[in-house]
């Protein structure tokens, strides 16, 4: 944490204490000096409006109550620290001592908290993850993980929305074995189709007859002729990625046009944009937020939705 | 209507467009409360479409209740007491036009571009640079017109309320400028000229005192008046009104870095402005110590008096959320309250059981004043009666419904299992807040039907003052 200057520190100092000292005085000074110690009929003597004000005294309780709340501030500043001066406040982080800092306090909390799960997800390391989906309780752990951090866009149920792929359905964009799901959970993935593929001078009825082409691969309602002069287009524009067969690329993330899944929709319209505009899509790297053994259990319970009949 | 109902001395006329648009703003404010409240519940009532969804709606509730109910109050009741506590007319009725028809031309401003989307996205300050240099503009006129009126006094003294006018007034000029500064793009767009975390921490200087100043110094003045007034008795100690104005105002303005508890603010304005929120705690009851105990000897018309009833229980709720807020200032407390529906719960502890009650309890004084009657003669002393059972039910009700909603859902997001994950899904805390949410919307219903009786008894009692003096001249 960078320090305050010797300006800005004693200026902080000033202040905080020069308003609680402040306070202080305002109490003592207008409790001493006032006249009656009880509760009186006497007024001021001024009146607004026909609103006279009594003269009573500051309530006991009240000035005890505003006294202690001061007292806890200093003893509150004294064990937490103003400035540049620590308070005598200390967590351990990593076997030491060190004065406390909200930074400070959490990593003590996490380093408890995985001291305290780290033999269960070590046991569950061990196990390889085509194994770990017969293990009940570890899958129940993965779906507690997807619940909380993937389900925002791949859903509840892990089913997709468009541009976001269903992961119940073994039809993988980047490949569906254990070690593939654990790189896309780790690295994440980016991608990119690029606008008209890669002819960029795609003319609006070559995207159309492209369109037809792309629909014609897996028997949707298509114009025949259309779909004919398409497949030209296609060839030069989108093999490189999809493939000669359409099939589609782990290695680019390339979907296969064959197999009626849509990433981002398999209407007319839809693929038209896809094809006019490219597509992006990322799925951001999660290696820093988990462990090495927590991606294991949430590969695994992302391998087990299309591996195992009735997971849950 | 104005010339048969205007005051030889005074200037009545702005005091009573005021009065008119306090209850005004107020259903509007209110209706709005309950429609955004509602559309959390049933979020098939977004319908679908931007202007009219609770991203766009829910600033425009905030904007309207504060602002315009809550400074439609604050001028009408200042620009009353300010003339009668000095026994002089306002310094300017020029000024006193142009704040009411400025200050109403922001409001239409606000109901226009916010539901647009067009927001500069801080919180209560989210209306773009043009509206904000009028407001700036409409603010100084003010604070002129009234310390123009202190300055021509005819008592040698300054009344308590005065002080706290002027004192939120001047503050309130100052927040809004800091607060507001940007660079402006078009019309409608602008940057801040802070960034990040310094952004952040004007934001919540401006934000808190927006609570501090607007919402609790400047009905201190109405209640420092009103309670009094209506009570007939005089106000409890001096002494207690002068080391209770002094602390609260020095301290408020240390508070805003409570809301940045466990961010990127420095540990050490973190500590300092948590602290200062704690020593707050004695100040604010100073204000409410003074406005009960103003009541000794006069419990007994609390029986009769309905309009009594609302200032009183003003002051409990006043009582209550100021203790509630040191509270949840505490970083260990506001570790489990921050972000949920707690937070929800303990603004409108203060903005419907403190602003609304005292300002309605106001209102029912002196409306019948601006229409030539006595102090609290309205039309019906049974609807404001039973206005104050709405009032005091659907508060309950509300509050009640987030502190469960807003426990509920600190626990929730923090309960973990054995394995290290957590026990709730986001989206389960939000299920299980629906009940909540249901009981929350009642509860603002109840209030804002309290409202539409007041406004019907409002426009009886002017209907029928005019009728009287339609019959007197004829």
């Amino acid at each position: 944490m960078s320090a305050l200057s010797t300006f800005w520190n004693f200026w902080v100092f000033a202040i905080v204490f020069g308003t609680l000292i402040a306070c202080g005085l305002l109490i003592q000074y207008s409790s001493k000096t006032q006249v009656h110690n009880e509760e009186t009929d006497e007024t001021t003597g001024h009146e607004y409006d026909g609103i006279k004000e009594l003269d009573n005294p500051l309530p006991r309780w009240w000035v005890m109550m505003f006294w202690a709340t001061i007292v806890f501030a200093v003893g509150y500043i004294a064990a937490y620290g103003l400035g540049n001066m620590n308070g005598f406040l200390t967590v351990e982080v990593d076997g030491k001592q060190v004065p406390w800092s909200q930074t400070a306090q959490w990593e003590n909390e996490v380093e408890q908290f995985d001291m305290k799960v780290a033999p269960l997800f070590a046991e569950y390391a061990a196990t390889p993850i085509a194994e770990l989906i017969d293990n009940e309780a570890a899958l129940q752990t993965g779906q507690r993980i997807f619940a909380s951090n993937c389900s925002v866009c791949h859903g509840s149920t892990a089913k997709g929305s468009q541009g976001f792929p269903n992961l119940t359905d073994n039809d993988w964009l980047y490949g569906g074995t254990p070690a593939d799901i654990v790189k896309t959970i780790t690295d994440g993935r980016h991608g990119m189709m690029p606008a008209k593929g890669l002819m960029p001078s795609m003319t609006d009825e070559q995207i159309d007859q492209t369109v037809q082409y792309v629909r014609s691969l897996s028997d949707l309602k298509h114009d025949a002729t259309q779909a004919e002069a398409g497949a030209g287009i296609f060839a030069q524009a989108c093999t490189a990625c999809h493939g000669a067969d359409a099939k589609g690329m782990h290695i680019t993330g390339a979907p296969n046009l064959t197999d009626k899944v849509w990433l981002y929709g398999g209407s007319t319209k839809q693929i038209e944009f896809t094809i006019r505009h490219g597509r992006n899509g990322q799925m951001p790297a999660q290696g820093d937020r988990f462990s090495k053994e927590q991606i294991h259990v949430l590969a695994a319970y992302v391998y087990s939705l299309s591996h195992k009949a009735v997971a849950k | 209507m104005s010339t048969a109902f205007d005051h030889p001395v005074y200037n009545y006329k702005v005091v009573r467009q005021f009065a008119i648009m306090t209850v005004v703003w107020g259903i509007v404010g209110m209706s709005l409360g309950v429609l955004i409240a509602a559309q959390l519940a049933w979020p098939a009532l977004n319908f679908d479409t931007p202007w009219f969804s609770f991203g766009r709606l829910r600033p425009l509730h905030t904007n309207a209740v504060i602002f315009a109910f809550g400074g439609s109050a604050l001028f009408s009741t200042s620009y009353y007491i300010v003339q009668r506590t000095c026994q002089t007319r306002l310094f300017s009725d020029t000024l006193a036009s142009f704040t009411f028809w400025g200050w109403n031309l922001v409001i239409v401003l606000a109901v226009i571009t916010l539901p647009m989307g067009l927001t500069s996205t801080k919180e209560y300050a989210e209306l773009e640079w043009p509206i904000d240099i009028l407001i700036a503009i409409v603010w100084v006129a003010y604070c002129v017109n009234f310390i123009g009126t202190i300055m021509n006094r005819k008592e040698p003294h300054i009344y308590v309320a005065n002080w706290f006018f002027a004192g939120f007034m001047i503050m309130i000029a100052i927040l809004h400028i800091g607060n507001n500064l940007a660079i402006p793009v078009t019309l409608t767009k602008s940057y801040s000229i802070y960034a990040g975390t310094v952004d952040a921490m004007v934001q919540w200087w401006y934000g808190h005192n927006a609570v501090g100043f607007f919402l609790t110094a400047g009905f201190l003045g109405i209640m420092y008046y009103f309670v009094p007034k209506q009570a007939e008795r005089p106000v409890y100690s001096y002494r207690l009104s002068i080391v209770h104005f002094w602390a609260l105002i020095s301290l408020y303005v240390w508070a805003g870095a409570h809301h940045l508890h466990y961010s990127a603010l420095p540990d050490w304005a973190q500590t300092a402005g948590m602290v200062m929120s704690l020593v707050l705690l004695a100040p604010s009851w100073g204000g409410m110590i003074n406005g009960m105990m103003t009541l000794s000897g006069a419990w007994h018309k609390l029986r009769t008096d309905p309009i009594l009833r609302f200032l009183v229980v003003s002051l409990s709720f006043y009582g209550m959320s100021t203790f509630e807020g040191p509270m949840m200032s505490i970083k260990t407390v506001n570790a489990l309250s921050h972000n949920t529906d707690w937070t929800i719960g303990h603004v409108h502890s203060g903005a419907l059981g403190w602003v609304a009650m005292v300002t309605i309890g106001a209102m029912y004084h002196l409306i019948p004043i601006m229409f030539g009657r006595k102090q609290g003669e309205m039309y019906s002393t049974k609807l404001i009666n039973t206005h104050f059972w709405l009032a005091t039910i659907g508060t309950v009700l509300y509050i009640a419904a987030l502190w469960v909603n807003g426990i509920m859902q600190g626990l929730m997001w923090r309960a973990v299992n054995a394995d290290g994950t957590l026990t709730y899904s986001f989206i389960e805390s939000v299920e299980a807040s629906h009940p909540g949410y249901v009981v929350r919307t009642i509860g603002g219903a109840l209030f804002l039907i309290g409202m539409f009786i007041m406004a019907y008894n409002v426009y009886r009692t002017v209907s029928d003052s005019k009728k009287a003096v339609a019959a007197a001249q004829a």
